[in-house]
């Protein structure tokens, strides 16, 4: 794509090693500091600092703890709704999910091309987000063998199966089963790149038509424009919508473990 | 696309990375601070609920005392009527009495009065017959000179005042 103008909308995807740390390894495996993993430090300290404001455990809750409560208090009623009572436990685990994805998502859209350094939004990694999945279902898989034992392989026979269906359907819900983590990762990854490469290209649009001679830039590029207006609205609900979504799949996987059927 | 043409390079940092922020995210934000949150949250939302239910049992102690205050008030009224009543009955009776004591002595007194007026008249009506029997033997006297004996006159005025 890079050969069809100046503008290769997938660039802002690359990941580039700051600050000379190219060279960092563990264990013969390369861990540099890179954008994206500046970006997952962003999103870990902003996170840190709107809790903190959560923190001054007063009777009657300013803006700032009030918004902090409402946020557990969201995760708090999805779990509880999904799992029941004994949903609470896993708030800790949900509550870091949500705000870190979201956060992500968020700092990723914002427009600070204008003064010239480059936004990372690191949800549109499937390295990344693959391993926010693997890491749910694994608590998903441990909660379930350790609270059920082989019995968890009740999940995947519904009540009232007929005999005759008992092992096909077993291996239908096994594979549905065994598809979720990667449906998980997947999601996300899909929906952050998608909407990044559209707001890119739309700016190619508006920038080459531009370039090619005023009267393609005052229609083309308008239009173009306009459109990006409307779809940086819509990628900031997407942004908050693929959080959830990631958080109330998790609950909703959490509860099969917790209650099988 | 770099997510592909990168993974080989970029993997292992990507998976450090995200592990050691988002493990610091769980363990510091998740465990030790969300905990805090959420727990300040439930004590208000506990005190709200203590409070309103308290409210609740103070207006069903008002309730009550207010019904006690109806029961009360009405008893007493009853009470008080009846009280009432009874002083009127007895008051009633007490004039009754009084009345019946004055009617005897207004009677004793009237009888009295009616055997004197009957004694002065007949006093009166002796009176007369005495004068008119002289005021007759008189007349007879003057009339014919033949003295009557005073029991005829008597006799004769008894006759004439009975055909009065």
């Amino acid at each position: 794509m890079a050969e069809s103008g100046k503008i290769d909308p997938m660039h802002q995807f690359a990941i580039e090693p700051l600050f000379g740390t190219d060279h960092w390894s563990l264990g013969g495996f390369n861990i540099a500091f890179t954008n994206s993993a500046l970006y997952m430090v962003l999103a870990a300290v902003v996170l840190w600092i709107f809790v903190i404001g959560g923190m001054k455990r007063e009777l009657v809750p300013g803006r700032w703890q009030m918004a902090v409560e409402y946020m557990t208090g969201f995760i708090k009623n999805l779990l509880i709704a999904n799992i029941g009572d004994k949903g609470r436990k896993y708030i800790p685990y949900v509550f870091s999910l949500f705000m870190f994805i979201l956060l992500a998502n968020l700092l990723g859209l914002l427009p600070l091309g204008l003064v010239g350094l480059h936004p990372f939004t690191f949800t549109s990694h499937f390295t990344a987000t693959g391993v926010l999945a693997i890491m749910s279902f694994s608590i998903v898989l441990i909660v379930g063998f350790y609270k059920h034992g082989f019995h968890f392989f009740s999940l995947f026979v519904p009540h009232g199966t007929p005999i005759a269906m008992v092992v096909p359907l077993f291996f239908i819900e096994l594979v549905s089963f065994m598809v979720r983590p990667f449906s998980l990762g997947l999601r996300l990854f899909v929906a952050m790149t998608a909407g990044h490469v559209l707001l890119k290209v739309l700016a190619g649009f508006v920038i080459n038509s531009a370039n090619a001679s005023p009267a393609l830039g005052l229609t083309v590029g308008t239009a173009s424009f306009i459109l990006m207006i409307g779809i940086s609205a819509l990628e900031m609900l997407v942004a908050v919508i693929q959080a959830y979504v990631f958080a109330l799949l998790t609950s909703v996987y959490l509860n099969d473990a917790e209650n099988l059927h | 696309m770099p997510q592909i043409a990168q993974i080989a390079e970029t993997y292992s940092s990507q998976i450090f990375w995200l592990l050691l922020t988002f493990g610091l995210v769980f363990f510091v934000i998740g465990l030790g601070m969300v905990p805090k949150v959420q727990g300040t949250a439930d004590a208000r939302d506990a005190k709200i609920s203590g409070d309103l239910d308290a409210a609740k049992a103070a207006f069903a102690r008002a309730d009550e005392a207010e019904a006690d205050y109806r029961t009360r008030d009405a008893a007493s009224r009853t009470a008080a009527q009846a009280t009432l009543a009874k002083a009127k009955s007895e008051a009633a009776k007490a004039s009754e009495i009084r009345l019946a004591a004055a009617d005897a002595e207004v009677a004793t007194k009237i009888a009295a009065a009616e055997a004197r007026i009957k004694g002065a008249s007949e006093a009166a009506m002796a009176e007369i017959e005495t004068v008119a029997a002289d005021a007759a033997r008189d007349m007879v006297a003057r009339i014919s000179g033949v003295e009557a004996s005073d029991d005829a006159a008597r006799n004769a005025v008894k006759a004439a005042l009975a055909h009065g």
